[in-house]
């Protein structure tokens, strides 16, 4: 629903803020694939899942989601705009 | 070997250190000196009670079973921390702004305050942790008995059950001490939140330290410690597809819904912001806690002898390996982790019993003790009695499953406990359609089937149920068998239980709330909640009822005690901008007020007792639609100013462009008056002269014919200007007597030409013609369509500034009707003139005026609306052009 009073383009700064808080949503989306995606492996041969190279994505995914969490955390904790929910840009 | 006395000691010792961080904090926090007690840091150190003994000592035994399965606990709650601009923070919010104490609470206030869903939470909640907190019980008894048994000359070693009574107690203990030390108005326990994150810091410390020791101390650093597990038995793992999606969804629930977890969350959350720490902190904290376990779950198996527990490799690789000191903070890792779990569970659950079960059973007990009397002490007395009946539920438990099954298994039932509130809190603060009959059918529902499928059969076969009833179903109905229901079998039974529970409890939700309708204060609630960032709370429930402010602070002091009500209502009455201590009893501020009691003692019971002494005067759905109604008519209201103003807008505009049109049409008379008496002055003087001359008489016959020729001249030059007057005001008024007949539109435009010929013939001009063009015949006035041609082109001739000036005449047919444009390649007329030059005596310029008296246009206009057709300027064709159209086929009026 529209709600009235809200302007429909944004200056530059807030703009970029709605932007990041987009990107915000979308990571835990973008997370749970990557996540998922090892359930797609077909497994090397016959003797199961190497745990080691397994690991090592599972780790390297949680860890590129923290460091994107990282980056995106102190731009939307700024008071910059009362009502970061509406619109979108 | 560390002697079990020993360990007993630094036991008490760490509690006590522990007891002394709570108790200077909580002093300090009263004094308001600790900044550093209210940042991210302690907030996302104190989330870590997510990772309880099971964690700590489980995961290995969990990876050494599973492999990386493990981890997909710690997947969940990451995914929910880094999406926190979807759920949490609009939990956290919530919680602020309805004070909620718990997560009882929150689903009891969003669904009208209704009591019985606080019952249904309480219950479920106390059901699922109660063998949760067993298993820490069993996670420190065990650990004790690793140490015992390895040094069994430490002095008399008491059994398990008495060691896990003795913990039992003592956590009791230290949770009443602080967990009710005093009755907040905001449900926080700064003290107890302090100790938690200094238990996370130690849990953390200790896992890496072991992980640490592993993978550098036993292995030669990662590189080996990979080939080592490339090496063990470890070296592959199964991945099961529906338990790695199934519990990344579970954990993911779980986070959101244990109770605990809402206590550290939501509950004592200090400042919003502090959540964008924790979105990146906690799943780093998660990472750190995963990292090393597999390492030490490999060096486990390589170097223990078979049959050691792994859920306790922990513990027994640094003893085995003669650490003593390392595997002491080990267990100190280990029993941090149980203890703050089971403080902030006892807590969290505590308070959800003595708000829902023991307080509303109170009141409708005693009424009269509803209205007088002190109840903080009541309320307290009540939540240090279920802290230490929910311990003594679970070291029941403890007791009575004998602490045989594995940890893991344990943990995840658990979760499925918790997470049958999901569709219930979602839906609560995503949908205001959600109603409160519809998040009972929903909870009891997964209730249900949770405890059917899943609870009651993880007690083992013939524990609770029967292997009969397991193997066949009740009565031998095959699809009603617990773990196979509806004939799903081949699932895993946890995966089982959570699917079938999760979507018959959200099935049960929505059928049960789009079928009802909800009540008034649910629906306040239900708008509150969901638009909870639109700004400011609704007005909370209430009408003007009976109550006097009086009334409201004698309830109020005793929830709130003396000074902090007074200073309250001191502080609402400044707000109304009222002198007294006495504030009006508004509804926003018995709204206020409501909202104030609830952070004390639940929203359900604080509804309660102010519509008690309110007298039940709560908002009724006309009260909903009224203010609806208000909104609507002042929003239709504001559109029908909006529009009208518009229109203002635009008729001021008309009347404007009017009025100058007026203003400049005035000036011309003005000016075209005075040049008219100049025009009708001249040849009446000359004629005057000239006559007067001849009247005198005495002249040559050469010379009295000059005169007379003047005369004559001027006289018909008078004659011409009289004409046009009269012409233009028999067409105005009369309207014309039209001749039609068929013609050739070429015919007219030659004569047309030959006629204006007349006017300045010095000049000669180059006329371009296109004669296929105009090769057509047109049923019309001829007379009057060529001196409409005469006139603009004698127009053209006469204004026409060019040095070399040409004349083009196009023509055109659209349809039944023709164009005919008459273009010159002079100046053209200015835009600001364009409007003006059809006017009766309108004049662009008085420079080159050639006897004409400014009425050429205006015949013309005139006459072509007589002739079913229209004469327009056209701008932009590189000089003055005039367009001319008519039909093709005039009918006679009839």
């Amino acid at each position: 629903m529209k709600r009235p009073g809200l302007p429909l383009f944004l200056q530059r700064r807030p703009y970029r803020r709605r932007r990041k808080i987009d990107a915000a949503r979308l990571l835990p989306v973008f997370g749970a694939f990557l996540l998922l995606l090892p359930m797609l492996w077909a497994p090397a041969g016959d003797e199961g899942r190497g745990t080691v190279s397994d690991g090592l994505y599972l780790f390297l995914v949680w860890a590129g989601l923290i460091a994107v969490a990282r980056l995106l955390a102190p731009s939307l904790t700024a008071d910059g705009h009362p009502d970061p929910d509406g619109g979108d840009g | 070997m560390v002697p079990f006395n020993i360990l007993v000691a630094v036991c008490l010792v760490y509690v006590g250190l522990l007891f002394l961080v709570a108790f200077l904090v909580e002093r300090r926090a009263n004094a308001r000196s600790l900044p550093w007690l209210r940042s991210p840091l302690i907030y996302t150190l104190s989330l870590s009670i997510f990772c309880t003994a099971w964690t700590f000592y489980g995961a290995v035994g969990y990876a050494v079973r599973s492999g990386w399965e493990f981890m997909t606990i710690y997947l969940g709650p990451t995914l929910v921390f880094v999406g926190w601009w979807w759920v949490l923070r609009k939990l956290v919010r919530i919680g602020k702004t309805q004070r909620v104490t718990s997560i009882a609470d929150l689903i009891s206030s969003r669904y009208g305050k209704s009591n019985m869903l606080g019952v249904i939470v309480t219950v479920i909640s106390v059901v699922a942790a109660t063998p949760y907190i067993a298993l820490q019980l069993q996670s420190v008894t065990l650990s004790f008995a690793v140490f015992a048994s390895a040094a069994a000359d430490g002095g008399p070693v008491p059994d398990k059950a008495a060691t896990a009574l003795w913990v039992a107690v003592g956590l009791a203990l230290f949770t009443v001490l602080f967990g009710t030390r005093n009755l907040d108005s905001n449900e926080r326990h700064l003290g107890v939140v302090t100790a938690i994150a200094v238990e996370a810091v130690v849990k953390l410390v200790a896992l890496v330290a072991v992980g640490v020791f592993v993978v550098w101390g036993l292995a030669g650093g990662p590189a080996d410690m990979m080939a080592k597990i490339n090496a063990s038995a470890l070296s592959s793992w199964d991945l099961q597809p529906g338990r790695w999606a199934g519990l990344i969804f579970l954990s993911a629930a779980a986070v959101l819904c244990l109770p605990r977890m809402f206590q550290v969350m939501v509950v004592e959350n200090v400042d919003e912001r502090h959540l964008a720490t924790a979105s990146w902190a906690f799943p780093l904290y998660l990472f750190l806690m995963c990292l090393f376990v597999l390492p030490i779950a490999v060096a486990g198996l390589d170097l223990l002898p078979p049959g050691t527990n792994p859920d306790l490799f922990v513990l027994t690789l640094p003893l085995a390996q003669g650490q003593d000191g390392l595997a002491m903070l080990a267990f100190l890792g280990g029993f941090s982790s149980a203890t703050s779990m089971v403080i902030v569970a006892s807590i969290a659950l505590a308070t959800m019993v003595s708000n829902h079960i023991v307080m509303p059973l109170w009141l409708s007990l005693r009424p009269a003790r509803a209205v007088s009397g002190d109840v903080r002490r009541i309320v307290l007395l009540s939540r240090r009695l279920a802290i230490g009946g929910i311990v003594a539920l679970g070291y029941a438990y403890f007791h009575l499953s004998g602490g045989s099954a594995a940890l893991a298994a344990i943990g995840l039932i658990s979760f499925v406990g918790a997470a049958q509130i999901l569709p219930a809190m979602l839906g609560g603060i995503f949908w205001r359609g959600a109603t409160r009959v519809g998040a009972v059918c929903g909870l009891l529902t997964g209730a249900c089937v949770w405890l059917y499928s899943l609870y009651l059969p993880s007690f083992g076969p013939d524990g609770v149920i029967s292997a009969r009833l397991i193997a066949e179903g009740p009565w031998g109905i095959g699809w009603l068998r617990p773990q196979a229901l509806f004939g799903v079998g081949g699932m895993d039974p946890l995966i089982h239980a959570m699917f079938w529970s999760l979507v018959l409890n959200a099935t049960a939700f929505f059928t049960g709330s789009i079928l009802t309708f909800p009540g008034p204060v649910e629906r306040v609630q239900g708008a509150a909640f969901v638009n909870v960032f639109d700004g400011e709370v609704s007005a909370g429930g209430w009408v003007r009822g009976a109550a006097t402010a009086e009334d409201l602070l004698i309830l109020s002091q005793r929830i709130l005690g003396g000074d902090g009500a007074l200073a309250f209502f001191e502080a609402e009455a400044r707000m109304q901008g009222k002198a007294g201590p006495l504030p009006d009893p508004t509804p926003g501020f018995v709204g206020a007020l409501e909202r104030r009691l609830s952070g004390s003692v639940g929203a359900a019971t604080a509804h309660a007792m102010i519509a008690q002494t309110v007298g039940g005067a709560a908002v009724s759905v006309e009260d909903l639609m009224a203010v609806a109604n208000e909104t609507a008519q002042i929003m239709e209201y504001s559109a029908r100013l909006e529009a009208q103003s518009e229109e203002l807008t635009r008729t001021a505009r008309q009347l404007q462009l009017a009025n100058e049109k007026l203003t400049r049409l005035s000036a011309q008379k003005d000016s075209f008056l005075s040049q008219i008496s100049h025009e009708l002055r001249t040849p009446m003087t000359s004629i005057r002269a000239f006559s007067e001359i001849l009247r005198e008489g005495d002249m040559p016959p050469a010379m009295v014919r000059r005169h007379a020729t003047i005369i004559h001249d001027e006289a018909i030059r008078l004659t011409r200007l009289l004409d046009d007057l009269l012409n233009l005001s028999v067409l105005e008024n009369a309207g014309m007597q039209l001749t039609l007949g068929l013609v050739s539109l070429q015919d007219m435009i030659d004569r047309a030409l030959v006629a204006a010929a007349q006017t300045r013939p010095e000049r000669s001009f180059a006329v371009y013609r296109d004669p296929a063009s105009e090769a057509l015949y047109v049923t019309t006035d001829a007379d009057r369509l060529t001196q409409v041609f005469i006139n603009l082109i004698s127009n053209a001739r006469k204004y026409c500034a060019a040095p070399e000036p040409e004349l083009r005449i196009a023509v055109r047919q659209r349809g039944g009707r023709v164009m005919v444009d008459v273009v010159d390649n002079g100046r053209g007329i200015p835009e600001d003139s364009q409007a003006l030059i059809f006017e009766k005596f309108a004049r662009l310029t008085d420079e080159t005026r050639a006897g004409g008296a400014g009425l050429g246009l205006a015949i013309c206009r005139e006459v072509m609306t007589a002739l079913g057709g229209s004469i327009s300027y056209l701008p932009g064709q590189g000089g003055t052009a005039f367009r001319v159209t008519f039909p093709l086929r005039l009918q006679a009026a009839a």
